[in-house]
């Protein structure tokens, strides 16, 4: 499988980045990590006409973690899942990253090259001769959406790991364009819609994803998958609490993998805020998670059964927070310890 | 046009004018003969294209060529040094590690990677950083038996320096 033919530009600093985005931005796209571009282009389901390269700017791979932390959009994986103070003090997004991928992908994939990545769909991440066969489909080059033929809108998951995790943490990124610059909440980024699924404009750069300090919050970071070595997530639950003493004072929850965007669960925040995690308030907020995923016939696993592990995975997530020992829990998942080469 | 790129390749300095719309792996495989970096799935998936790139092992199939520029690249054919094999090589050999061979090029860069950073690698460890590496005939026990094996044979520690080391 071949790239298809394209124009490589290498900019050294975000403003020249910006303003040749600008020239061009409904066919350029910029390269990351490549670990998702590439493979969409060798399938020809994103074809720009021109690419920009990333990664000759310094100030992308900039991780500072002075005044809460700064994570550049350029880091790579790997040097955040080897960053003790990553590990340490948003044990969530570490549990998240480790997950993403493999090892050799992680050298490479960054964490804004995750946080854009594209939504996936068995009816789309196919070779263009295998597209072609079903007369492509409403997402790229075709008409019809072949998950639900009746839906006028694409119904690809969101699949990144680390989204989820950032959300419940609280991350918001900076976007900059050569009109300016803004900061959104993560949240906000994303869209539910397969297509769309992202409020970048194509003329913006995600530079960095900022994550308050982290006093007195707990997260973690619960994937299911396929194969234990690894595959992407085919649903998924972060969650991240602020405790004084047992008692909860705010609460996120963010699904992945289960709708076309990360999932935030509002009742959640309400259900749990001032209150100390019980059994009962804990199946309580599984049960408001799993009638808020709306998972699709489109990736792995049947898809009722996906949609009953959303209980479990919010069940297991709520519990690690209350501090029981969910190790075996979690090896039982994954099939493997978390392990990363420091 | 084509693209001439500058770049080191097994220690020594490699030029090649190339189609720009080549991968490194395209590049290492049809533009400097080395054909013991393996064409598998060419979409991420399955390891067999490992190559170092400053000392990082990295999948060759999505690195495009113009990323390649002044960077150091080291392929399997860069573990031997004066005919003598890599010790992951050797027990490799002597363990059976290897049976079709396919998926063994991608996964000795990946292990010599691992002993670059970490000399002595729990199991778990050598599982984990050779999980992006997929093997279709050996059912990994041998792999793993194997680098565990190059951990203690002499020649490890000394292993190939200034070829891609720690970067
Ligand atoms: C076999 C395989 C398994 C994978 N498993 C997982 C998994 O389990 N979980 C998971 O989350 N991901 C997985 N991935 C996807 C991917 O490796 C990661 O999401 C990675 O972090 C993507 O980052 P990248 O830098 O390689 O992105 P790229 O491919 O470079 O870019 C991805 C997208 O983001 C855009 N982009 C990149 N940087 C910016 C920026 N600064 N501003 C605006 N847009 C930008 C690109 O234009 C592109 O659309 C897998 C990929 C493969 C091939
Ligand atoms: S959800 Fe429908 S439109 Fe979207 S990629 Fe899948 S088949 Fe195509
Ligand atoms: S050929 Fe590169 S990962 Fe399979
Ligand atoms: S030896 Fe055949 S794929 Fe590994």
């Amino acid at each position: 499988m071949r790239l298809p033919s394209y124009r490589y530009r290498a900019p050294k600093t975000v403003e020249d980045a910006a303003s040749w985005l600008a020239e061009s931005p409904g066919d350029t796209m910029l390269l990351a990590g490549g670990t998702d571009l590439i493979p969409n282009m060798k399938r020809r389901q994103q074809v720009p006409a021109t690419v920009i390269g990333l990664r000759g700017i310094a100030a992308l791979s900039r991780l500072d973690t002075r005044e809460g932390t700064d994570i550049g959009a350029g880091v790579t994986l790997t040097t955040l899942v080897r960053d003790e103070r990553i590990r340490s003090k948003y044990q969530g997004l570490w549990q998240s990253a480790a997950q993403i991928a493999t090892p050799l992908l992680r050298n490479m994939g960054t964490i804004g090259g995750n946080i854009c990545l594209d939504t996936r769909c068995t009816y789309y991440d196919q070779s263009f001769e295998w597209r072609q066969a079903i007369n492509f489909c409403m997402k790229k080059d075709g008409e019809t959406c072949w998950v639900a033929t009746s839906s006028d809108r694409c119904l690809a998951v969101s699949s990144t790991d680390a989204a989820p995790a950032l959300m419940a943490l609280g991350a918001t990124v900076r976007l900059v364009s050569a009109l300016g610059t803004r900061d959104l909440a993560l949240g906000g980024l994303y869209a539910n819609d397969g297509m769309s699924y992202l409020t970048r404009r194509p003329d913006e750069i995600l530079t960095t994803v900022h994550l308050p300090e982290p006093a007195g919050w707990r997260s973690t970071y619960w994937k299911l998958r396929r194969r234990g070595s690894f595959d992407f997530p085919v649903a998924s639950v972060a969650a991240a609490a602020r405790f004084d003493g047992d008692r909860i004072i705010e609460a996120r929850i963010v699904l992945g993998a289960v709708a076309s965007c990360p999932l935030d669960v509002p009742a959640a925040g309400t259900r749990l805020a001032g209150q100390v995690l019980t059994d009962d308030l804990i199946a309580a907020v599984a049960d408001d998670a799993y009638a808020l995923a709306k998972p699709m016939d489109n990736t792995d696993f049947e898809l009722v059964w996906r949609k009953k592990t959303v209980r479990s995975l919010v069940a297991s997530a709520l519990r690690e927070l209350r501090g029981d020992d969910m190790r075996e829990a979690r090896v039982r998942l994954a099939r493997h310890p978390l392990l990363v080469v420091s | 046009m084509k693209l001439r790129l500058t770049f080191t390749v097994n220690g020594e300095p490699a030029e090649a004018l190339v189609d720009p719309d080549k991968t490194l792996l395209e590049v290492l495989r049809e533009d400097l003969q080395l054909t013991g970096t393996k064409h598998g799935c060419e979409l991420g998936e399955c390891g067999a294209c490992a190559v170092l790139v400053d000392g990082q092992p990295l999948l060759s199939c999505l690195v495009v060529s113009h990323e390649c520029q002044g960077r150091s690249v080291v392929t399997v054919e860069g573990l031997t040094v004066d005919g003598r094999l890599h010790p992951l090589q050797e027990c490799f050999a002597d363990l059976g590690a290897s049976q079709c061979g396919y998926c063994t090029p991608g996964i000795l860069i990946a292990a010599k990677a691992l002993l670059d950073r970490e000399p002595h690698p729990t199991r778990d460890l050598i599982r984990e950083a050779l999980s992006g590496n997929l093997c279709r005939c050996t059912g990994y026990q041998q792999i793993l038996d194997a680098v565990e094996a190059a951990i203690v044979r002499p020649g490890h520690a000394s292993a190939r320096d200034g070829r891609g080391g720690q970067s």
